[in-house]
């Protein structure tokens, strides 16, 4: 441990008149894993980006010392031949090019002025080796899983002689296996010399892999908190993120008041004609009024689809069995058809088919239900705003108007937004598809709080969760999936992650 | 000076909603000035609308498509071949105008509708799509006409449509009583409409503009309404033409912008996984926007015939690309999800000055070419830079 790698001294970065960054310090020693932590917000993105020359030389203030030198990156391609490589957490990947061609695009193994096939090829197995990869460099990026892809980001990477790699939650995508298996790695690297930096929300992560944790809060430094001397626990990190201590990430309800069955599935199956194969088999399930169901499971065991095929069933599975909703059989032809049955589905992927980024918070919240706020078919556009400005406030939304543009907003805002757009439907049903990930400590707990709330107005809510811990803090009763089947269904005074992850795993 | 600062701010967040308005402001002003004021005539002013007519409409449809995210190529010809169709109606079958137009135009529904399935219900990609209809339409078009050639209409009532004013009632100092009453009205109503608008919003208490502000905008948009009267009544009043296309303009703009409809077509364009998501029936929306666009174009057809008083062999050639041109002038973004239905009429207006200004100025076919292509550059590298900026 000698010595220091990357100093970053002083940092300072406005955008017209909004300090984003004011007089940051960053160190990261040479040869370590360094845990950059903070709410969304809170500046790590922007640092990052001085650091990558997004920002070029001379739009921020302060100093960049790289292995002992003044930087000044005026693109990114000058930070990457630094030894300075950022991987993203929307991968940027070519999805129907070969692995190796994507490991070298930008970099090519040339011979003369023509790019030498057989040696890019050699060379790839090379750096698939490195990262423990075990496929043909020939594979389609897009047949790989999220967690594979995100190997070969890596082996592209070192295919630069990368000297710090600088990881944007690598882990927000990816199921408990993967993620373990890129933590390892980065282990790895480790011992190889590599000096990596990793934005995370996931906190056992940080806690289990940092050397040295960096927090920032407002743009400004809090602390840096190290390893070796046990400074790095969840207390401490929770408490300098959000400048509070959060007694219960999970706040509790008061009272559980259970009623009336409001979704019943049985025998539910669901086939793919685009991927010729059952996503869904012989599904038991439902929800009663006023609980909050969990469903637990890896990435890909069925648990989206198993959303969709309750509401409305967009994707056109070919659907098997029974779906009673209060009671009564249903057949959905549209998603409408489901919101009309009171049904609600906020999706895990908000910006891809969740919002709608360039138009403003009050079109986004009011656009599933747009006839509450109209009157044969034409719209009282102050009614509208009115309703808005309510679900704003309730919603907590920060923002400066409701005319701001949702692709501007936080993760966590445009989550909130999102919620807003299907509480404004007024559904007896919510189903949550992920509802926290990649958003930060303060906007959770605000998010539970909206859910205990909607609970105890006696909504019910499906939540999908890749995270145990939320799975176990805020359900009543969860359902485990693996490959498209219900594996088990656990009261939550049984429910623990090693049962959970053992049939989730079976 | 809390008023130049309130406009300065207004025109700084909607600089490119006025962007538009403010080069069709240059372009009339260098005209006019170059032509010893020839250009904002009565005449010129009244044949210059009368010609954009058939490309306006037409324009304030394919913003529809393009909002959606796809493109129409078979209007040309689709509105060169329905054309034609009205002649033989009104010639050989003898039918009279008010048959022939509804016929037309529930043709035209047709058509569209028969594109919007191809695109939504088979997910052929819309340009492949229309532009085999483009050569299909093309292809009935010559057939149609084949053994007849151009085909001469004597209906009067029918060319009127293209060629015809409103009646006067009677003349005044020299102008046109009807067309005076009818821009006073239209004043009114403005009035009318924008002080309600804010007495709402002030009961819902939410921001309005300063009183100053509003008096200005007031008066300023009157004065160009009364102005426009008072040019075309000094000539012969508005035409037919004008009056349609202030018909087609205001109820697209009621439809885009104040209603369901309207709000799902944006939000079917501004993300078509989301609508679907959000309940909104996405391949209806599609049929919807073709549907209309193949009515304009019908309704473009049958300008253009009436103006010519004749169907022709090539009658719809490179109208789509007009189209197309005049509602990226318009501000209309293929990103979907972005662009007016006024856009498009001031895009069309932009280009039809363009066009008449340098035909006054004896400039040749080819600059013309160039110079049109030109500004529909920087018209489209406007857009973007301000976009950009504004984030």
């Amino acid at each position: 441990m000698s010595g220091y790698i990357l100093e970053m001294n002083e940092i300072s970065k406005s955008f017209t008149g909004v300090k984003a960054l004011s007089n940051v310090n960053f160190k990261v020693r040479k040869g370590e894993i360094h845990c950059l932590i903070g709410e969304n917000g809170a500046g790590k993105s922007t640092l990052m980006k001085v650091l990558s020359g997004v920002y070029p030389y001379g739009t921020y203030e302060g100093d960049i010392v790289f292995e002992g030198s003044v930087q000044q990156f005026n693109k990114i391609s000058d930070s990457v031949q630094t030894g300075i490589v950022i991987i993203y957490q929307e991968l940027a990947l070519f999805p129907d090019l070969t692995v190796y061609e994507n490991i070298f695009v930008g970099n090519e193994v040339k011979r003369g002025n023509l790019v030498d096939w057989n040696k890019t090829i050699a060379e790839a197995k090379k750096m698939l080796k490195r990262v423990g990869l075990d496929v043909s460099p020939e594979t389609l990026v897009k047949d790989l899983s999220v967690g594979k892809q995100q190997l070969v980001e890596i082996a592209k990477a070192l295919s630069k002689d990368v000297k710090l790699l600088i990881l944007d939650e690598p882990t927000a995508a990816l199921n408990e296996d993967d993620s373990e298996n890129l933590l390892k790695l980065l282990g790895e690297l480790k011992k190889q010399g590599i000096t990596s930096i990793m934005i995370s929300h996931k906190l056992k992560e940080v806690i289990s892999i940092a050397d040295q944790a960096t927090v920032l809060r407002d743009g400004k430094t809090i602390c840096t908190l190290d390893g070796s001397s046990g400074e790095i626990s969840e207390n401490m990190i929770i408490k300098n993120m959000v400048g509070r201590d959060i007694e219960d990430i999970y706040p509790k309800r008061p009272h559980k008041k259970i009623g009336e069955t409001i979704l019943e599935l049985n025998n539910w199956s669901a086939y793919s004609t685009e991927l010729a194969r059952h996503v869904l088999r012989d599904i038991d399930f439902h929800v009663k009024k006023g609980e909050i169901v969990g469903i637990a499971g890896l990435m890909g065991s069925g648990r989206t689809e198993l959303a969709l095929s309750v509401f409305g069933n967009p994707k056109n599975y070919k659907l098997e069995g029974q779906l009673k909703v209060l009671g009564v059989e249903k057949t959905f032809k549209h998603t409408s058809d489901a919101i009309k049955s009171g049904i609600a589905y906020v999706t895990e992927d908000r910006k891809g088919d969740g919002l709608f980024l360039i138009q403003d918070i009050k079109n986004n919240i009011t656009a599933a239900n747009l006839n509450a706020v109209a009157d044969k078919g034409i719209i009282n556009e102050n009614e509208e705003v009115k309703r808005a400005t309510e679900y704003k406030r309730s919603m907590y939304i920060k923002a400066s108007s409701l005319e701001q543009t949702v692709g501007n907003l936080s993760g966590g805002n445009q989550q909130k937004v999102s919620l807003g757009k299907w509480l404004f439907v007024g559904p007896k049903l919510l189903i949550l598809d992920e509802p926290t990930r990649g958003i930060d400590v303060g906007a959770k707990f605000e998010i539970y709080t909206i859910m205990n709330q909607l609970i105890s107005e006696g909504m019910s809510i499906i939540m999908i969760s890749s995270e145990l811990g939320e799975v176990l803090g805020m359900s009543d009763r969860v359902y485990v999936m693996a490959e498209g089947r219900m594996k088990g269904e656990l009261p939550i005074e049984e429910a623990n992650q090693e049962n959970i992850m053992q049939l989730a795993t079976q | 000076m809390g008023f130049i600062n309130e406009a300065r701010t207004l025109v700084k967040e909607n600089i490119r909603d006025y962007g538009m308005y403010i080069a069709l402001f240059v372009i009339m002003l260098t005209f006019s000035i170059m032509t010893d004021g020839l250009f904002m005539s009565s005449r010129n002013i009244s044949n210059l609308l009368d010609s954009t007519g058939y490309i306006a409409v037409l324009a304030v449809g394919m913003t529809l498509v393009i909002v959606i995210r796809h493109i129409d190529l078979s209007v040309g010809f689709a509105a060169g071949f329905l054309g034609a169709i009205a002649a033989i109606l009104l010639t050989k079958m003898g039918l009279p105008v008010y048959v022939t137009i509804p016929v037309i135009l529930v043709l035209g529904i047709f058509i569209g509708l028969f594109n919007g399935l191809l695109i939504a219900k088979y997910a052929i990609p819309s340009f492949v799509a229309t532009l085999a209809g483009m050569l299909i339409f093309r292809g009935a078009l010559l057939q149609v006409t084949e053994k007849t050639g151009t085909i001469i209409i004597k209906d009067d009532a029918f060319n009127a449509i293209g060629n015809g004013f409103i009646p006067s009632l009677m003349i005044v100092n020299g102008l046109h009583l009807l067309s005076l009453i009818l821009g006073l009205l239209s004043i009114l109503f403005y009035i009318y409409s924008e002080i309600s608008t804010r007495r709402n919003k002030i009961k819902y208490q939410f921001d309005v503009v300063s009183k100053g502000i509003f008096t200005f905008k007031l008066v300023f948009v009157s004065a160009i309404i009364a102005y426009v009267t008072w040019i075309l009544a000094g000539y012969n009043g508005f035409s037919w033409t004008v009056v349609i296309m202030l018909l087609v303009v205001v109820a697209y703009h009621f439809l885009t912008t104040k209603t369901v409809l309207g709000r799902h077509i944006y939000a079917v364009g501004s993300n078509p996984e989301a609508a679907h998501l959000s309940g909104i029936n996405v391949n209806k929306i599609t049929y919807m926007v073709f549907g209309s666009m193949g009515m304009l174009a019908a309704l473009s057809g049958i300008l253009f015939t009436s103006r010519l008083q004749s169907a022709t062999t090539t009658a719809g050639t490179l109208f789509e690309l007009d189209a197309i041109a005049a509602a990226y002038v318009g501000g209309v973004s293929s990103a979907g999800g972005v662009g007016k239905v006024t856009g498009a009429i001031i895009g069309a207006i932009v280009m039809a000055s363009l066009s008449s200004g340098m035909n006054l100025l004896g400039v040749g076919v080819s600059m013309q070419y160039m110079i049109r292509g030109g500004v529909l550059v920087a018209a489209v590298l406007f857009d973007v830079i301000t976009r950009k900026k504004r984030g």
